[in-house]
């Protein structure tokens, strides 16, 4: 039976992690892929080009623009029938409206997948990271989310023909504004490298320093909760059990302690470099490259050091 | 308007919790067990909504152990009026919980049922969402500020993007984020008064719903562990120690 996958996109582009979770969902049968939204043809087209995609479904739809969980679960609830498997990335569309939808369908889901070991069998993360689950599920269809960062991407190089699909959906939900975080950096939650600051950064003004270490790198920024709810970093740049879970191929995290639920959103990192003050700081202790310092006189020596 | 809010007793979160040896799940035997931290965010706006005139009775109900009447308790010391404990043993999967909350929802009749984004023990991130597709009303999840405007409700969530402003029409689900407010520690008083509020323990097999897991945990494992590196001693190997990473990830 194919499987459904569910693309995510933004503003009028195909978000990095569609190709991860199309590579994921390849495992587990043909994948037919579904770009949702409001005026998409061109999303849907980049989504042709995607190794391994056997089709692209278009849902083109002014009660689609804004993902509400309303439109996409009743969308995905009228697609469901034929398919064995309906995944999605585990961000905040697939988050809101996979479990709405499995409710509908009366199918326990399987959410954060993190490891595909057949047709039924997944691993998925749980207390933030500390313990790992394999779940074998009897359902008689499965609805999951994956995380991106745990797959590599598919190639790209592909024509997958592409086909409208009518649905008759309505938002339910009325959309106010949104609040975006404007940024020339990479997207956090499939950069390549990512700088984190803490909150020993005591300032939203002194927090830049870890943008600037960031834009010399062409990284993507993070940020502990602390940061976060101290107003020195927006929202989406918060990393661990309840922000983005990331595995960059270098993380650099600076003036961060490594709090149980930091550590959660990098265990997936492939190389953690630290740089604190507190050698016996937990981020410090698990890192593959250490260094005791003070940050703001190490930031800028090591962005200085970088340009040489 | 009268608020439901579903609270759970989960391990601590400033525990760090150790795998069984035999794999059969995470060792809980022992171990500091509090309300889940975004439930407390949830009764904590659903007092708030209580304290701004906007709601006149706040119901919270909880699902698990006996032992679970003291998160129960907390939410009462924090404000809310009574108590529902729908008492299970075991493992209770969260499409489960959600028909067990429908069935609350269709005893109590509330116009606004608050939860927590996602419990931290099993990070599943599912009920809210579950019990808004059952009853098919409208949902606002990962909410960070709730403001009562007209007869609904306008909701800021978190979203990968930043923060997204929605309107809702009650009855409605919200789940909270951490930021949604700082939760009360509830004073001494409080929490002698909660002991007489109204606390009715239910057993789970009175509401007729099939609770069996459907999904096989086949075993839990630890994380593969993070050894450690090296140390260095000055700012410019560490900057030599990035240019050779930087290298090595052109190559790949």
């Amino acid at each position: 039976m194919a499987v459904l996958v569910l693309a995510e996109h933004d503003l009028g582009k195909l978000s990095a992690s569609t190709a991860r979770i199309v590579a994921a969902a390849e495992r587990l049968g043909p994948v037919h892929l579904l770009v949702a939204g409001q005026g998409v043809a061109e999303v849907a087209a980049e989504a042709a080009r995607i190794a391994g995609v056997e089709k692209v479904l278009v849902a083109d739809s002014p009660a689609l623009a804004e993902l509400t969980a309303e439109a996409v679960a009743k969308l995905l609830a009228e697609l469901a029938e034929p398919y064995g498997h309906i995944v999605a990335a585990s961000a905040s569309t697939g988050r809101d409206a996979i479990p709405r939808l499995a409710a509908k369908l009366d199918v326990m889901p399987v959410t954060d997948v993190i490891a595909i070991h057949g047709p039924n069998r997944f691993d998925r993360p749980i207390y933030a990271g500390n313990a790992i689950e394999t779940i074998a599920s009897g359902e008689p269809k499965h609805l999951l989310t994956i995380r991106a960062s745990a797959f590599r991407p598919a190639q790209s190089g592909n024509n997958a023909p592409i086909s409208a699909v009518g649905p008759d959906v309505a938002a339910v939900a009325k959309f106010i504004a949104a609040h975006r975080t404007e940024s020339e950096l990479p997207e956090l939650s499939t950069a390549q490298i990512v700088v984190a600051g803490g909150v020993s950064f005591g300032s939203a003004e002194r927090f830049a320093l870890v943008e600037d270490l960031a834009r010399t790198l062409g990284a993507a920024v993070g940020a502990t909760r602390a940061a976060v709810d101290a107003g020195y970093a927006p929202n989406d740049w918060q990393v661990g059990q309840t922000g983005k879970i990331i595995a960059p191929d270098l993380y650099i995290g600076i003036g961060i302690s490594g709090a149980l639920q930091h550590l959660a959103g990098i265990q997936g990192a492939r190389k953690i470099v630290a740089i604190n003050k507190d050698p016996e700081a937990p981020l410090m202790k698990i890192a593959d490259i250490a260094l005791v310092g003070d940050l703001f006189e190490v930031v800028p020596q090591l962005i200085a050091g970088l340009k040489r | 308007m009268k608020i439901l809010v579903a609270v759970k007793r989960v391990v601590d979160h400033a525990v760090r919790v150790r795998v069984r040896p035999d794999g059969s799940g995470v060792e809980t035997e022992n171990v500091r067990m509090s309300m889940n931290p975004f439930d407390k965010n949830a009764v904590e706006a659903a007092v708030q909504l209580g304290e701004a005139g906007h709601a006149d009775e706040i119901v919270v109900v909880s699902i698990g152990p006996r032992q679970s009447n003291d998160v129960i308790l907390t939410a009462l010391a924090m404000g809310a009026h009574r108590g529902i404990l729908i008492e299970a043993d075991g493992r209770v999967e969260t499409l489960a919980v959600a028909k067990l909350l429908r069935a609350v929802v269709d005893e109590e009749k509330p116009d606004l049922v608050l939860l927590g984004k996602q419990a931290v023990d099993d990070d599943s991130n599912q009920v809210g969402q579950m019990l808004a597709g059952l009853l098919d009303w409208p949902q606002a999840t990962f909410a960070s500020e709730i403001k009562v405007v007209g007869g609904g409700l306008e909701v800021t969530r978190e979203v990968d993007y930043g923060r997204a402003t929605i309107g809702v029409a009650l009855p409605a689900i919200v789940t909270a984020d951490l930021r949604l407010n700082t939760p009360r520690n509830a004073a001494l008083p409080m929490v002698m008064k909660a002991r007489s509020k109204p606390l009715a323990v239910r057993p789970v097999a009175e509401f007729g719903i099939d609770v069996a897991p459907r999904l096989k945990v086949e075993k839990v494992s630890p994380p593969a562990e993070r050894p450690g590196g090296r140390k260095l001693g000055s700012v410019d190997e560490l900057a030599a120690a990035i240019k050779s990473e930087l290298s090595e990830l052109e190559a790949l």
